[in-house]
């Protein structure tokens, strides 16, 4: 992978014959670049940045109506949240989600990944099956998982608590999402089901990626297969486990379409992506809506620029 | 971003080294494995018997049985319920996946090839784009579209899926880019082609399978979407997630023709991924950053 075009001044360029070729007239050769590059800049500047700004001032406003002028409130519907019964149990709701989804979809994932990396018969479709459902909207898959985890009793039961009675196994039917400690832990089972796959790939791609040298090299020096595993492949894994928390963590922390899909907007399975969706639509208080997005954009950002900046100054100091 | 990434399909698909692996060791990691697709495909299994069943069939007692009776009423009844909205969602997903792509090629011809200084800063500008929960600029954006009386249609969700589908677009072009071959650009150059003329006569006819990735991810994307489309679709434009949701939401909709309605929805993204798999394949190891 060579080094890209004319490299940026700042960069160590391996190329620094070419460079001071083009030394002179350096305006003229980048300037036609940002020109072409500007319409987007002019959109991400206006759309992801203007309006990030705009909604920070909304949440730092008082304008509880959408008539109202509002003025500067400062941290005051920030705080408020706190204060009331609904927030902190959407958050709690969100934090069980996030722990069961990210923790399962990474376990599976991997598992699968481990599985299916030496070869195995079957394993295009295999493959094939497993990221099938990154294919499907939130919406599809909470259709079906809400008829699966129907949370009627033995009599009536639907989805898998009828599936359990069936096989008589009745010790596993429960209430799934609407169990009031972990039931958001039921409710990450479709987000695992959905995002597995995709994780599988990314290790499958971190797996096939070691070197067999690194491996044979251990297997000569004595390492049974499992300490070659702990040992030599799992450490080179670090990276896309990373890029896979990341992944998972900041899709589990919005979630939103999922819990529409399966609960609606019951209390039981609120999240603070819901939260805000009814104070825009039915409470109308674009302060509070918008305070409420700006925890969830925090709370992003807090894992996802430092990642950003990382990997970009990991890639420039590999000359790339 | 990182060299892998474009690879990574390729690395998947050239299959694994069987060394160090008994036969008994494949033999149990095969029953894991078909233990595990049993309980990827109970959704599905769902989904078509429960799809397939007549109104009376759609019941608890056999909820897991086949049909006694295979039926076309509840694709029937889907198919009224959703035709207006899977047309809105052709009508919104590609043309935003049409304009994104182009602008991310653009954008990543210029990141890879034509730098300019501060490019790295706009980059990472872009990148953090595509992690924002939308939930963050939501509300300015449906004020602005309202007070500038661009409600209504499908122009709101056109606009929305093109801006934010920038900065993945950009990444994937970047990292397609930056893997052309240096002589071609510098032939090019030494021809004494301008920077469009290095882009329209060299670049772009290069950029088939970058514009298949990008365009089937975008379009995907947005035929998935709900949160865009609840905060800036109303009935007449709602795409077929929203339509599907309030067909499932409702507790008068029979089984069978909520499973029906489903299988509906999902069946063109599900089409493009088995046909194209790499290609989606690609656009998914894209979004990783890193493989």
């Amino acid at each position: 992978m060579s080094a890209a075009g004319g490299a940026a001044p700042a960069a160590p360029s391996p190329a620094p014959r070419r460079r001071a070729r083009r030394g002179a007239g350096r305006a003229a050769s980048w300037l036609p670049g940002l020109l072409l590059v500007s319409p987007s800049i002019v959109l991400i500047a206006v759309f992801v940045y203007g309006m990030i700004g705009w909604n920070t001032a909304l949440a730092l406003s008082d304008k509880h109506a959408p008539i109202e002028e509002g003025s500067f409130a400062g941290l005051e519907n920030l705080a408020a949240l706190w204060q009331e019964a609904r927030w902190p149990a959407a958050v709690a709701n969100a934090a069980v989600f996030t722990v069961f989804f990210v923790g399962g979809a990474l376990l599976l994932g991997w598992l699968l990944g481990l599985l299916l990396e030496k070869g195995i018969a079957g394993e295009p479709v295999l493959r094939t099956l497993f990221l099938a459902p990154m294919a499907v909207s939130f919406i599809a898959t909470g259709v079906v998982w809400r008829w699966l985890m129907n949370p009627a009793p033995a009599e009536r039961a639907t989805g898998l608590n009828a599936l359990f009675v069936h096989l008589n196994l009745d010790f596993l039917v429960n209430d799934w999402w609407t169990a009031p400690d972990l039931g958001m832990a039921a409710m990450a089972l479709p987000a695992v089901w959905q995002l597995s796959g995709y994780i599988m790939a990314l290790f499958l791609a971190g797996f096939r990626g070691v070197p067999e040298e690194l491996r044979e090299a251990a297997r000569v020096d004595g390492c049974s297969e499992w300490q070659v595993y702990r040992h030599v492949v799992m450490p080179q894994l670090r990276p896309v486990t990373l890029t896979a928390v990341i992944i998972l963590g900041h899709m589990s922390l919005k979630v939103f379409d999922l819990i529409i899909a399966v609960a609606g907007k019951q209390i039981a399975a609120d999240v603070p992506a819901v939260y805000m969706w009814t104070m825009v639509f039915e409470v109308r208080d674009p302060a509070k809506g918008a305070a409420i997005a700006t925890y969830l954009l925090l709370a992003v950002a807090v894992f996802v620029v430092p990642y950003l900046v990382w990997t970009v100054r990991k890639e420039r100091s590999e000359g790339r | 971003m990182s060299g892998t990434v474009p690879g990574a399909d390729r690395v998947i698909a050239a299959g694994g080294r069987t060394a160090g692996t008994t036969r008994r060791g494949q033999a149990v990691k095969f029953a894991v494995l078909l233990a595990l697709a049993v309980l990827f495909l109970l959704p599905m299994y769902v989904l078509l018997v429960t799809g397939f069943k007549p109104f009376a069939e759609a019941t608890a007692g056999r909820a897991w049985l086949p049909p006694r009776e295979w039926s076309l009423q509840g694709w029937a009844a889907a198919w009224e319920a959703l035709a207006p909205g899977l047309w809105n969602s052709v009508r919104m997903a590609v043309p935003s996946a049409v304009l994104s792509a182009l602008l991310g090629s653009m954008n990543g011809y210029v990141l890879a090839r034509w730098r300019f200084p501060g490019a790295d800063a706009v980059f990472t500008l872009f990148l953090f784009g595509m992690f924002i929960p939308y939930q963050a600029v939501m509300i300015p954006l449906q004020q602005t579209l309202v007070s500038a009386n661009l409600m209504g249609g499908l122009f709101p969700l056109i606009l929305a899926h093109t801006v934010y589908g920038i900065p993945i677009c950009t990444l994937i072009f970047r990292n397609y880019y930056a893997a052309v071959p240096h002589t071609l650009i510098e032939a090019a150059r030494v021809d004494g082609a301008g920077m469009l003329g290095t882009y329209a006569r060299v670049v772009l006819p290069l950029s088939a399978p970058a514009f298949a990735v990008t365009l089937i991810w975008q379009a995907t994307s947005a035929w998935n979407d709900f949160l865009f489309a609840v905060f800036l679709t109303g009935p007449d434009s709602w795409p077929v997630t929203v339509q599907l949701n309030n067909v499932a939401g409702s507790m008068v909709v029979p089984y069978n023709q909520q499973m029906a309605a489903a299988v509906l929805a999902s069946l063109p993204t599900l089409a493009v991924y088995l046909v194209l798999g790499r290609y989606f394949m690609r656009g998914l190891m894209a979004g990783a950053l890193k493989g």
